[in-house]
């Protein structure tokens, strides 16, 4: 984010920590540049297999080595400015406790918006998926014969595949985020809600704008990239004719939305073209002003550490002579509402905390999910958009529960992948290797007899796990690791030994 | 020792889990001396096996039900159940929903206690005087009693700073400390995430080992066998000459 407002970045080498801009990622060893490991390979339906592209991410040791220090040191960050807030925890059941009372209510709360929203001068509309969307969207564009749009960061767009339609349709669409405009030069999704090029070396920036605006590719001084890209994208921003946000927060009782972004390129695509469209998914309602404040001093906070985001901008109606227009969309959150167990997922304000300090998703990168959300809220949102395409997904975590102890709004992330996996095996989305290794270890471990016998013990020449843990192909315990000795006697023998006979002898 | 709510002799079933019944026998011996120099009657039900966690873990409930109630079979008849695993703990006390829900069943759930909450809020020990262990040590919680049972703070909460086995530890004599640059961070253990997962599982035990290594630590303990045995296997394979021991031995009088 901000990259070109942060002094800092004179030296990109200067302090213990690191910056927050996403062009500040720096090359771990200068001069070599190791090629940037891609994401999940998607095919089809098919399950992704998250565990395959976080190898190819992690053999790709600089690129993973300043992808967790870089989000580790924004969980640092973040939980400095915890420490500074005495009233953290409360502000956190607040936020949950007004998202879930505002979920509870949602139909009140969207046509409370819609009529107050309406009377201010803005046009809403609804979409019931992402389909519908991009149609609504295409037709405001064609009314007023708009080829370029310029537009600001937006999740919601991403599950719509809202750019790819645009192309089809010969509209040009120009992101202004830099961290979005980098991933869409390179024709890469991004792989972070907040910092959606974060996987990326300084050095493959630099190549992707050699490759697509001229700059040098050798010079991959974030200043030099940064100023590049502005020269390149300014002069689009002034010839677009319309400009598309997201919005963080929807307030129903003023019919206003709310959009926070450091870099200012929100009011950017908002302010510049006439027309203004902003695309919103419904669970981002809040019943109003009153409330904002509690998510305003958990967002930034959560995300990036900082106290704010540089932007926290209002957009109240169209100006004179303009047009403001507000697509709420559903696309699958009105079902996932229904979820007796996964509906809190929709409290999420896309701060991405979770996946800063989720030790899988550190290692891995976001694009290691093949999905639109990564991390641990994507493996809890993912499934409900194609349960047999992600059924892999909740398997991608130790269940450590950091997650869901830093969100601002207290989503029981862990338990929830708990309970997907629960969810996916009763339902028969589970792999058959897993399937068939837990029958057997739930046998094996039903009855004493059969457990006993199947320990690897010391005098077997089986010096290693026991079979229930090394069905087939799946003995990948040594791959990396020793595998730790058999001792002499179990435990339980030893206890037999010395312990039981005595207690039994004392009864007789 | 007396049941607080009874007053008759506290009975103590003792639960010792598959992978430190069959790798780890040294720290169930430790468990069971460390609980009787307290007084208390321990028995070992010599027909346990596991508690279910491997398939409950991998979301296939149906599977673990029969090994659930094998263990509500050997274990009912205890006042308490303890048992050097905190994953253990949390899958009994938090997890085993896949039988129906009894008396027995729910008395097992409430009854079972990790090593050293049973320590810490059980027995309120105040004194190990045979023990001593002059060594650097780093701490290692597991996450699930970290933050499932909450032996500890954790670094993501706003809260008071405490710690269960930092406070038992601490009445060890010659005892050290050694600090972690990320004391909370999962080591990548993960129950069968470390089978199916090997590759993010092993890099993340590699990348706990080396901050142990560069806390100057000498041993590790954790109140929890199985991230130790994938941390320990992790550091042999890089070559790294840490030692790892159960709390329960450091507890016990272990010297090294
Ligand atoms: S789930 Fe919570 S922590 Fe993760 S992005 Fe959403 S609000 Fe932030």
């Amino acid at each position: 984010m901000t990259a070109e407002l942060h002094e800092e970045l004179t030296d990109p080498h200067a302090g213990e920590q690191l910056d927050h801009g996403a062009a500040s990622s720096r090359p771990l060893k200068s001069r070599i540049s190791e090629p940037q490991p891609r994401g999940a390979k998607i095919r089809g339906n098919r399950p992704v297999d998250q565990s395959e592209a976080a190898n190819r991410f992690m053999a790709a040791t600089e690129h993973e080595a300043m992808h967790d220090a870089r989000l580790w040191d924004l969980r640092q960050k973040r939980d400095k400015e915890m420490h500074g807030i005495e009233e953290w925890e409360e502000l956190r059941n607040l936020a949950s406790g007004i998202k879930e009372h505002t979920l509870s209510k949602l139909d009140y709360y969207l046509e409370l918006f819609e009529k107050n929203a309406t009377a201010n001068g803005i046009k809403v509309h609804w979409a019931k998926d992402g389909a519908e969307h991009n149609a609504i969207v295409l037709e405001i564009l064609r009314s007023k014969g708009v080829e370029l749009l310029i537009k600001s960061k937006s999740m919601l767009t991403e599950e719509c595949g809202f750019r790819e339609f645009m192309a089809k349709n010969n509209v040009e669409v120009i992101e202004t985020d830099l961290g979005e405009r980098i991933q869409q030069l390179d024709d890469e999704a991004p792989s972070h809600v907040v910092v959606p090029a974060v996987h990326k070396l300084r050095t493959d920036v630099a190549s992707v704008f050699a490759k697509t605006i001229g700059s040098d590719p050798d010079n991959a001084d974030a200043h030099y990239l940064t100023e590049c890209q502005r020269e390149a994208t300014r002069p689009l921003i002034l010839s677009a004719q319309a400009g598309m946000t997201g919005g963080n927060f929807v307030v129903a009782e003023t019919g206003t939305f709310v959009v926070c972004t450091n870099e200012g390129n929100a009011d950017l695509s908002a302010n510049t073209p006439p027309l203004h469209i902003a695309s919103i998914g419904i669970e981002k309602l809040i019943p109003g002003l009153n409330e904002l404040p509690v998510f305003i001093r958990l967002l930034s906070r959560s995300a990036l550490g900082s106290p704010i985001t540089q932007y926290t901008s209002h957009f109240r109606g169209p100006r004179e002579g303009g047009e403001m227009h507000v697509v709420l969309v559903d696309n699958g959150r009105s079902e996932r509402l229904g979820m007796e167990k996964f509906w809190p997922g929709l409290k999420c304000i896309r701060c991405g905390a979770c996946m800063n300090t989720c030790p899988v998703f550190r290692r891995s990168g976001g694009l290691s999910y093949g999905a639109t959300y990564a991390g641990p809220i994507g493996l809890i949102i993912d499934p409900t958009f194609n349960v047999h395409k992600y059924r892999n997904l909740p398997y991608s975590s130790t269940m450590n529960g950091s997650c869901t102890n830093v969100c601002p709004v207290k989503i029981n992330i862990h338990e929830q992948i708990a309970d997907w996996r629960k969810t996916l095996a009763g339902e028969g989305e589970i792999s058959p290797v897993k399937k068939v290794m837990m029958k057997a270890a739930g046998e094996v471990l039903a009855s004493p007899v059969v457990y006993r016998a199947s320990l690897p013990l010391g005098r077997s020449a089986l010096r290693h796990l026991p079979h229930f843990m090394l069905y087939n192909k799946l003995n990948t315990w040594g791959r990396k690791r020793d595998i730790p000795e058999t001792p002499k006697q179990t435990f339980n023998e030893w206890y037999r030994r010395n312990r039981k006979s005595q207690s039994e002898g004392e009864k007789s | 020792m007396l049941v607080e709510d009874k007053g008759i002799p506290m009975k103590v079933g003792l639960f010792v889990p598959c992978y430190v019944d069959m790798f780890h026998p040294e720290t169930g011996i430790a468990t069971l001396e460390l609980l009787e120099r307290f007084g208390l009657s321990v028995e070992y039900p010599v027909d346990q096996t596991c508690c279910g966690q491997p398939m409950t873990n991998t979301g296939c409930e149906r599977e673990a039900a029969k090994t659930e109630e094998l263990f509500v079979r050997n274990f009912g008849k205890y006042d308490y159940i303890v048992t050097p695993s905190g994953s253990c703990t949390n899958q009994v006390r938090n997890n085993m929903t896949a039988i129906e829900q009894t008396e027995a069943v729910k008395h097992v759930r409430s009854r079972t206690y990790e090593l050293v909450e049973f320590l810490h809020d059980v027995l309120k020990v105040d004194a190990f005087p045979w023990a001593e262990f002059p060594h650097r040590v780093a701490l290692h919680n597991n996450c699930n009693t970290l933050r499932n049972l909450r032996i500890a703070s954790m670094s993501e909460r706003r809260e008071e700073p405490f710690s269960k086995p930092k406070a038992l530890l601490g009445m060890v004599k010659g005892i050290e400390f050694a600090d972690l640059t990320r004391p909370d961070e999962c080591c990548g253990f993960g129950g069968t995430f470390s089978v199916f997962e090997e590759g993010v599982s092993a890099k993340m035990g590699q990348d706990k080992v080396t901050d142990q290594l560069k806390s100057g630590a000498e041993y590790v303990t954790s109140s929890d066998s199985s991230c130790m045995m994938h941390q320990e296997g992790c550091a042999r394979r890089m070559g790294v000459n840490l030692k790892y021991i159960h709390i329960a031995q450091i507890l016990n009088g272990a010297r090294a």
